[in-house]
Formats: structure tokens, C-alpha cells, sequence
């Protein structure tokens, strides 16, 4: 619990520093009064209107995706079981695509691609990987196949599009936090608000099935409903967070391994997981607004860099201690 | 083509190939033959067949015969260049795959998820961004090297001496999202880099020359030759590590001749037309359900039927969307996705 506590703590913190980040500067004090109300109407216009929204939405996509990697890499009891490998990822991509190179839709067309090509690889993948209930290594390979014909797609769509498109869909594909507005937070926190107690409410259970199917079903777990609701649920945290700020890798795929290991508890540690993913996202949009001088990366880009090599920093002393 | 096989050990710990019998041996050793007759008759339908529809006399002529026409050029020029290399990068990817696949006893391992994949197209686009590189025979090189220091700092992140599957597949996972996060810099801050990798990304054989082959061949020969040696040694290596040290098998030399030959096969074929993940990744599955667990016989096949698939891929890519052509890596995939799906949906997958 204090762990919990203490990450959600460092995400919003995190994210008070973000809103003070920019071309205009202001001190962490004046915003936390400013989010109180009490504020100048100067910096009320800048935090409320242009830099709050970009943080909420750093926050409820962080925490989705912490939620959605937690729930995959539960239910197929395997740790690159995460929604970026298994295929929904490239399914949102492959959406967001086509509206960009065949349609030149704007960015709610291309939230809207992205959320159909998600949930449709979702439902795919699950189908596809249905025979008489849904197994780990099963639902992993399948995902796998989807994502290997996906990413060929993503790539043919690339070669179809002009120059200026084939930019336009890169840092669509990077995954990117700009320009988002209230537009794209109120879906995300309605989605949120609804889709947290269910998974929540199916907390036990999924700890029961990380034991195995036939311990689970001697204690009396509904499997294959469970697996059902949670599935579904972590399809769509995943797809929204997809389309408010595109395929963001590795926080998925981190922030459960990070979670269990700072809760040092087994099972799939959601609530842990959630504040961890919404931490790694704003820490790491601040890092991509500071660490380059004035050009300004894609968030994705950090995550990225920074996931893959805190993933092998981790690898390297956890063999040294032994552990893995 | 799928041979009815006794039931294997699935567990894992104990593939042991059971003696096979007489018959069995003679079935397979009839399955390759059959797959070397496939390999020749799709080798000549890449040649004979393409963009421009040519008689099967005139395709003999350019081959045979060739007096300078313009079809004699085309043939010695594009279509042969182009078979030879789909026979080379096919064969490289499939033997690559198998050799991944039993080293890291993990089912998904390939080049995509080990990162080797990743490590070549970081190569090659700093090559294209910061050196200049932007011919196809530059790139070999530097996709080489890429895939060479990432495949060595895979195995040696993941645990090295005392890799487990699991180690060696994150520790892939990892080296692959931080490349390709590099990557994306480079091509939202470049343009004509972005321009010319999104072509190269995609995995084709069009742009295959007699250059390209020279290069990449003698590379991926020797890489053939030595993933075939392995077979003994990673069949002992399958028992688990205690009882193949018992048999004298020699662990550490055994894993690193592996990374070895997967770089040289991947890096070869990546640099050669591009990243084509399906192929390594399908392909040994396919074969095991006709093989059984024995690499003796794996890597054969995988060797053989691996361009089958390649080259078959590339000339229905021609002539489906004729005049223009559909890239082989697209075709692999949605040609390999479904048979790939419907494998691991018809029974349980043979354990490594």
C-alpha cells in the first residue's frame, strides 16, 4: 500500500512539474494554486486551458496502459503477453493509417481509426485464439501472428502515402502528447471511471487464475468469464489510450514488471501498475520537453529509449542478484 | 505434405527424439526430397515469371542462350539476381528462426523479437542520416554490423553463460524498443532518411542485383553450413544443460557459434532486401509438425522449404497487382499470418 501511495504521489507531483514545463515557466506553488482556484487569470488561462488537459491525458493513458499491460501479461500468464507485442498496438496503427494516407482525416478521424483498428484486432485475436476457452501461449502466438501481418501492413501504407503523409503518420506512430486538449480527457476519464471497478472487482479472481486454470476452477473461479470481462476490459483501456496519444511503447510492457517488483508482491498488482504507468508517461513527457534543448521529441520516442534500456539495466543486476 | 508423426514428448524437459524407425526415416528423407523438387520448380516459375509475361522459350534463350535482347537482359539481369538472392535470404531466415527457436527453447524467438531485426535498421539509418549511405550494397554492411553488436549485447545483457529463455526474450524485447526508439528520432528529425527507409522497411526483393548476391552469399553459405553442424549439439542442448554437459556437449562454445551464425544469416538477408520477420518465425513451426523435434532433420527442411516460401511469396506479389508489385515482406505476411494462426489453433505446439 505505502508503495502505492508513494507512486501515485511522485505521478501527480510529476505531473505539477509538467504543467510548470514550457515555453513559459511557472513555479510548482503557483500551480498547485493555481489547480485550487486561486491563481492569476493569467496563469489560470495557460494552466487550465493549454497544459492541464496534456497532463490529465499523460495521466489516464499512462494509467491504461499500466492497467491493460497488467491485465495481458496476467491473463497469459507470460511477461511479453503485453498489448504492444501481441498485435493491438500495430491494429490501432494500421487504423490510424488508413484514415491518414487514404482519407486525410483530421485528428478525431484518426483517434476514431485508431480506436476501430484496436478494438477490431482485439476481437480478431481473441476469436482467432478461442478454442474452448483462451490459453496463454495460444493467445500469445495468434497475437504475434496479427502483429507480424499488421506491421507489414504499417509498412505498405508507409510506401503508399506522399512524403509530408508518411511524416505525418511517423509521429502519429511514435506516439505523441501534443496538442491534446479536454476533448480527448473526457472520453478517457469516462472510459476510466467505468472500466476501473470492473477490473477491480475482478481482482481476485485473476490472482486465483495466475495459479493455473485447474486450481482456479477447484476455488470456485468462473475462468473463462473472468478472462472474457478482463480481456475485453484491457482491449479498451489499450485502444483509447491508442488513440488519444498513439501507440506509446513500453509502458505496457514496464510498468506491471517495474510495479510487481517495487510491491514485491506476486499477481497482477493493478492499482500498482496504473500509478507506474501514468508516472513513467509524465516523467517522461518532461523529459522530452527538457532533455533535447529546443527540439521538443514525441513522448513516445522517450519511452521507448528510456524503457528499453532501464529494461536491460534491470536484466543486468537482476542476474547479479540472482533473480531471474 | 504433413506427415502423420508417433506422439513426441511435449513437456519440454524431455524432447528426446525417439529412435526413429526405419519407416519413419525413409518418410522423412521422401518429405525433403519432395521439398528440394518444390524449391526447383518454384526457382524456375521466379524466373519465368514477372511484371512482363515472357514464353517459356524466350525465357530459355535469356538463360541459355543469351544474345543481348532485351529479354535476355531482363532475365540475366533482374530475374535471375533476384532468384538467387530469394533463394539465399529465404533459406538464411528459415535456418536462422530454427537455430533462435532451439537455442532460446523459446517458441516466439526470431529475429524480430531478439532485437537482431532492430539492430541492423538502427544501422542502417544512421548510415543513411549521418554518414550518407544511400545505395542498397552500402547498406549491407552497416546492417550487418548492427545486427552483429546487438544479437552479441542481447546474449550478453540476457545472462550470457546462464541464459534462459525467458532472460534472452526480454532482454531482445528491450535492446528492439530502445533501437527502434532511436530509430523514430532519426526519421521524425530526417526526412530523406524517413523517405528512404520507409522502402527499405518493408522487405522486398525488387532491387536485387548480381552485387547484392556476391556480397550477402558467401556470408550466409558459410552461416548455412555451420547452423547445420549445430544440429547435434543443440539436439543435446534441447535434454536441458545438466544432461547435455553428461553427454559432452560443449554449452558456451555451442551458444556462441549460434549467436554467430544468426547474426551472419540475419544480418545478411536484412541487409540484403529489409527486415522479413515471418519467415523465421513460421517456418521451423511448420517443420517441426512434419519433422518431429530432431534438428538433424529441422534444419534440412527449414533450409529448403524456407525459400519455397520466400520465392513463392515474391512471384505471387508480381503478378497479383500487376503492373505494380505487391513487396515480398507484405506477401509473407499475409500469406504466413493465417497458415501461422490456423498452426497454432490446430493442435498444441510442439514444446521446445
Amino acid at each position: 500500500m505505502a508503495v502505492v501511495g508513494g507512486l501515485a504521489a511522485v505521478a501527480l507531483a510529476a505531473g505539477v512539474v509538467l504543467i510548470g514545463t514550457g515555453d513559459f515557466t511557472i513555479a510548482p506553488g503557483d500551480v498547485v494554486s493555481s489547480l485550487l482556484g486561486s491563481g492569476t487569470p493569467a496563469q489560470d488561462f495557460i494552466i487550465n486551458e493549454l497544459r492541464l488537459p496534456r497532463v490529465l491525458v499523460a495521466l489516464l493513458v499512462g494509467a491504461s496502459l499500466g492497467i491493460s499491460g497488467a491485465l495481458f501479461q496476467s491473463i497469459s500468464r507470460n511477461p511479453l503477453g503485453s498489448p504492444d507485442v501481441i498485435g493491438f498496438g500495430q491494429g490501432s496503427s494500421v487504423g490510424a493509417l488508413t484514415v491518414i494516407v487514404f482519407f486525410h482525416g483530421g485528428a478525431v478521424a484518426v483517434s476514431l481509426g485508431a480506436l476501430i483498428g484496436g478494438l477490431a484486432t482485439g476481437l480478431a485475436v481473441y476469436l482467432l485464439a478461442w478454442k474452448k476457452g483462451v490459453h496463454g501461449y495460444r493467445l500469445v502466438l495468434v497475437g504475434i501472428g496479427a502483429a507480424a501481418m499488421l506491421t507489414a501492413g504499417i509498412h505498405y501504407l508507409l510506401t503508399k502515402s506522399t512524403l509530408v503523409d508518411a511524416t505525418r503518420a511517423m509521429v502519429w506512430l511514435t506516439g505523441s502528447l501534443d496538442g491534446r486538449d479536454w476533448a480527448q480527457v473526457w472520453p478517457l476519464l469516462a472510459l476510466f471511471a467505468v472500466l476501473l471497478p470492473v477490473v477491480l472487482a475482478y481482482g481476485r479472481p485473476l490472482r486465483m487464475l495466475e495459479m493455473g486454470d485447474d486450481a482456479a476452477y477447484a476455488l470456485g473461479v468462473p475462468v473463462q468469464r473472468t478472462r472474457t470481462v478482463l480481456m475485453l476490459a484491457a482491449v479498451l483501456l489499450n485502444a483509447s489510450a491508442t488513440a488519444a496519444a498513439g501507440p506509446i511503447s513500453f509502458v505496457a510492457l514496464t510498468a506491471p514488471q517495474l510495479a510487481r517488483r517495487l510491491t514485491r508482491a506476486t499477481g497482477p498488482n493493478v492499482i500498482a501498475s496504473a500509478c507506474m504507468g501514468a508516472t513513467l508517461l509524465v516523467v517522461a513527457d518532461w523529459g522530452a520537453q527538457r532533455l533535447f534543448g529546443e527540439s521538443t521529441l514525441p513522448v513516445g520516442v522517450l519511452t521507448g529509449m528510456v524503457g528499453g534500456v532501464y529494461l536491460l539495466w534491470l536484466l543486468v543486476t537482476e542476474r547479479r542478484a540472482g533473480r531471474i | 505434405m504433413l506427415v502423420d508423426s508417433p506422439p513426441q514428448p511435449r513437456d519440454g524437459t524431455s524432447p528426446a527424439p525417439p529412435a526413429p524407425t526405419v519407416k519413419r526415416r525413409t518418410v522423412r528423407a521422401a518429405g525433403l526430397f519432395v521439398s528440394v523438387g518444390a524449391l526447383a520448380l518454384v526457382a524456375v516459375a521466379s524466373i519465368a515469371i514477372g511484371a512482363k509475361p515472357m514464353a517459356p522459350g524466350d525465357v530459355w534463350h535469356g538463360l541459355f542462350h543469351a544474345s543481348g535482347t532485351a529479354d535476355d537482359v531482363l532475365i540475366h539481369d533482374v530475374r535471375v539476381p533476384r532468384t538467387l538472392l530469394g533463394l539465399l535470404v529465404g533459406a538464411a531466415l528459415g535456418l536462422a528462426g530454427a537455430v533462435m527457436q532451439a537455442l532460446t527453447r523459446n517458441p516466439l524467438a526470431e529475429p524480430g523479437i531478439l532485437g537482431v531485426n532492430a539492430g541492423a535498421a538502427a544501422a542502417v539509418v544512421s548510415a543513411i542520416s549521418f554518414l550518407g549511405v544511400n545505395s542498397l550494397t552500402g547498406y549491407v554492411w552497416f546492417a550487418f554490423l548492427g545486427a552483429g553488436v546487438v544479437s552479441a549485447a542481447v546474449y550478453l545483457l540476457g545472462g550470457s553463460r546462464a541464459a534462459t529463455p525467458v532472460r534472452l526474450a526480454l532482454a531482445g524485447t528491450a535492446a528492439s524498443a530502445a533501437l527502434y526508439g532511436y530509430i523514430n528520432a532519426v526519421q521524425l528529425t530526417d526526412s530523406a532518411a524517413l523517405n528512404q527507409l520507409r522502402f527499405w522497411q518493408v522487405g522486398s526483393l525488387a532491387a536485387a542485383d548480381m552485387t547484392t548476391v556476391r556480397k550477402v552469399a558467401p556470408f550466409i553459405l558459410v552461416g548455412l553450413v555451420v547452423a547445420l553442424l549445430l544440429a547435434r549439439p543443440l539436439n543435446a542442448m534441447a535434454l536441458g544443460d545438466d544432461t547435455a554437459r553428461a553427454l559432452g556437449t560443449r554449452l558456451t562454445r555451442t551458444r556462441i557459434a549460434s549467436m554467430v551464425v544468426v547474426t551472419l544469416l540475419c544480418g545478411a538477408a536484412t541487409a540484403a532486401c529489409g527486415p522479413i520477420v515471418f519467415i523465421g518465425l513460421m517456418v521451423p513451426h511448420i517443420v517441426r509438425a512434419i519433422t518431429g523435434p530432431d534438428l538433424r532433420w529441422i534444419l534440412p527442411y527449414a533450409a529448403v522449404l524456407s525459400p519455397v516460401l520466400l520465392l513463392g511469396s515474391d512471384v505471387v506479389g508480381r503478378v497479383v497487382t500487376r503492373p505494380a508489385e505487391l513487396q515480398v515482406g507484405i506477401v509473407t505476411a499475409l500469406i504466413g499470418g493465417p497458415v501461422f494462426i490456423r498452426l497454432v489453433r490446430r493442435k498444441r505446439m510442439a514444446q521446445l
